[in-house]
Formats: structure tokens, C-alpha cells, sequence
């Protein structure tokens, strides 16, 4: 029996702190799905550690939106439907190859550096910023790292890199749209990784959007699907 | 008891619990317990996670409610504050000597994000060699890293400068 679905009235104010929070929990989740089948033991805790970070600053945030709505942060995450999500695209898409998971992680993490760099009025807003960007600034490192030793590596890791920064490019627009510089410092910032990586960086054309309003890619019903389905199944289980 | 003695034994109490993934240091040596103090008839504590998703928080609350309760308080509340964020910066000169001994090397002071991507070598605990490489990023919880020396071949955990 699923349980029913809650619906919120959004403020300019709710929808920031959950466009934040969505996107960080969608990453997480898709993050996490890499468990015990990353490529080396390492990378596994890697990818493991960052999920947990991810996870970490959306529950947080979903704190701080839950404290002015009252809603719990597992009602928020558990107890919507795709259409009230307001992750960007990006955070959404499937894994892919290894290529493609580190190639998200950075163009991501670039961004959302940059977010949490840029300053906030709201107090828990900042908060939450405040931790949030020095782990962020450890998974820009870290998947930057990787996206050089793929992109200057095999003929076979540096297509599969290539692939997916041309893949990903469009999805990045709806990352940048928060700020109207936030566009130009991003690029500056990926330019000397894809440089080092000998990617070609992709020109900035159409952009994929919608995700803020609620119009998903299929992707997010499937992962929403899976991540839902105990507590809408079992309402209100503990461990 | 009076209130100040009560929050007296409740500060002591808390100050007392151990983190579960570090068990022989305790979450004031770690500068994870910020606060402690009475709100009414009920003993406050403010605690920060280490990093935002730290899976030991849970653990660390209840075992602090029960600590604080064996000490004699009757009712306890254990608050999550967010700031000031946690820097590697608070952990004290104990907790740096018990890491070592530990076998895992302390974070260097004045931790920030220039050190965080400045810190190459760091000096392996066992033979003090300063000849060693980072492995992995990231080790077997949130605040550490793997290392390996060069010189005695052992691998080794180093605290992350956050």
C-alpha cells in the first residue's frame, strides 16, 4: 500500500533550499549505486565517501527547508513524486561507464563550489554552505584527477572521456543559470582540466532545462522508484 | 544535586563518549561536542558532525543521552549545529598524540582549502620516513586518507586537513 504523496507550497526561498538539496541527494543516490562494483577498492571508497557527503548536505538541507514547512526530512525525500523534485537533469542521469560517472562528478562539483562559495543571507543556508564546500572542493580534486589520467590516457579511456563531456555538456546549463556570471567562472575553472586532459571542450549551444520546474528525464521516476519504495511501502519502518 | 553540580557531572559525562569509529579518542578530543549546558531542568549538548554525512553521528547521540542520563539527569537533548563547521583544527594535542600511537598521522594545523590541496608527503608513524605517497583520497571513513611509505613499504591512515 503506497503511502500518499505530499504536496508543498514553494516559496522562492523553499525552492532554493530544495533545488540544493534535490541536487544533492539525486547525486548522492546515483553516487551510491556504485557500491561494490567501482573498478578498484579504492575508487570504491571514493565514490562511497563522496555519496555519504552528497547525502549528508541534503539532509541537512532538507532540515532547514522541513523547519519553515513542517515536513520531515524523510517526507521530503521519500514522500514526492518526480514532478515536485527539483534537481537538475544532470543529477539524474544514469551512471554510464566510469568515464561518464567521473566526468558528472567534476563538471558538478565545479559548480557546486562555486555555489556554496558564493555567499547567503539565510543563516542555515550558509551553514550548511559552510561545511559543504570544503568537502566539495575535495570531490572537484578528486574527480578532476581522475578526468586528466582518463581524458591523457588510453585511446580507449580518452574516447570514452571525450564521450562523455560531449554527452554531459548540454546538461550543464541549468547549473549556471543561478547567477548571470556563474556561466563564465564555471568555464574558466573546467577550461584547464579538459585542457590537461586533452579534451575537447564542447561549444556551449542549446541547453537541456526543466528539471527546476519539475519536468524530468524518465531516469528520475526509476531512481525515485528505488529509493521510495520501502518507506512508501512500510510507512513510518525503522531499522 | 544542585544545577551546577548536575551539569557539572552531565559535562563531564558527555565529554566522556567515545567516537565508534576511533574508539580510544573521545568526541571532545575530536571537538565534535561544542556545548553543554541546562535549559530548564534538561541538559542541553551541542554537537557537529565531523563532515556533513559522518554515519557516526546517531551513534554518537544516543550515546551520549545515555552517558548524560547515567550521570544523573533525568532529561537530555542532544542538538546538531552546523557552525561554526568543524575544522581539523580542534583537535587537541591528546587526540593528535593518541592518533599517532594509533598509527595514523595527524592533520597539520591551520587546515584550509589551500592545505587541502598543498599537503603532498606526510611522514609515515612508523619509521618516520618523510619518503611516502598518498594512495587513495579518500580511506575507510570520511576523515581519513590512504598513504604508503616508500621506505618501510607500510601503508598507513592519515587525518585529513579539513
Amino acid at each position: 500500500m503506497a503511502t500518499t504523496s505530499i504536496t508543498l507550497t514553494e516559496t522562492p526561498h523553499i525552492q532554493t533550499l530544495l533545488s540544493l538539496a534535490d541536487d544533492a541527494l539525486i547525486l548522492g543516490h546515483r553516487t551510491s549505486e556504485w557500491t561494490g562494483r567501482a573498478p578498484l577498492l579504492e575508487e570504491e571508497l571514493a565514490l562511497a565517501n563522496i555519496a555519504l557527503d552528497l547525502i549528508g548536505q541534503a539532509r541537512a538541507l532538507y532540515q532547514a527547508a522541513g523547519e519553515l514547512i513542517g515536513h520531515s526530512e524523510d517526507e521530503l525525500a521519500y514522500l514526492r513524486d518526480p514532478p515536485a523534485f527539483r534537481n537538475a537533469l544532470i543529477m539524474e542521469l544514469p551512471n554510464g561507464d566510469f568515464a561518464f560517472t567521473i566526468a558528472r562528478l567534476f563538471l558538478v562539483s565545479v559548480a557546486s563550489d562555486q555555489k556554496w562559495r558564493t555567499g547567503f543571507d539565510d543563516a542555515a543556508l550558509s551553514a550548511v554552505a559552510e561545511k559543504a564546500m570544503k568537502e566539495t572542493a575535495y570531490h572537484v580534486r578528486h574527480a578532476a584527477e581522475w578526468l586528466i589520467r582518463l581524458g591523457d590516457g588510453t585511446a580507449e579511456s580518452h574516447r570514452r572521456a571525450q564521450d562523455a563531456v560531449d554527452t554531459l555538456w548540454p546538461f550543464t546549463g541549468e547549473m549556471t543559470e543561478i547567477r548571470s556570471d556563474a556561466r563564465l567562472l564555471w568555464l574558466h575553472a573546467v577550461e584547464p582540466v579538459l585542457k590537461r586532459a586533452r579534451l575537447r571542450q564542447p561549444e556551449d549551444g542549446w541547453m537541456q532545462s526543466g528539471g527546476r520546474d519539475g519536468r524530468h528525464t524518465e531516469h528520475l521516476g526509476h531512481l525515485l522508484a528505488e529509493m521510495q519504495i520501502l518507506p512508501r511501502t512500510y510507512p513510518g519502518a525503522t531499522w | 544535586m544542585t544545577n551546577d553540580a548536575l551539569l557539572e557531572r552531565a559535562r563531564a559525562a558527555a565529554a566522556s563518549v567515545t567516537d565508534p569509529e576511533l574508539p580510544p579518542l573521545t568526541i571532545d578530543e575530536l571537538g565534535i561536542l561544542r556545548d553543554v549546558r541546562m535549559d530548564g531542568g534538561t541538559v542541553e549538548v551541542a554537537i557537529t558532525p565531523t563532515y556533513s554525512g559522518c554515519p557516526a553521528m546517531m551513534e554518537i547521540k544516543s550515546a551520549i543521552e545515555t552517558a548524560v542520563r547515567e550521570s544523573g539527569a533525568e532529561k537530555v537533548r542532544v542538538r546538531l549545529v552546523l557552525t561554526p563547521a568543524w575544522t581539523s583544527d580542534w583537535l587537541t594535542d591528546s587526540a593528535r598524540r593518541k592518533l599517532l600511537d594509533l598509527g595514523i598521522v595527524p592533520p597539520d594545523r591551520a587546515s584550509g582549502a589551500e592545505e587541502l590541496f598543498g599537503r603532498v608527503s606526510v611522514r609515515c608513524p612508523r619509521c618516520h620516513s618523510g619518503n611516502t605517497e598518498r594512495i587513495s583520497a579518500f580511506g575507510s571513513t570520511a576523515c581519513k586518507a590512504l598513504h604508503r611509505c616508500l621506505n618501510c613499504r607500510e601503508p598507513f591512515e592519515a587525518f585529513k586537513c579539513h
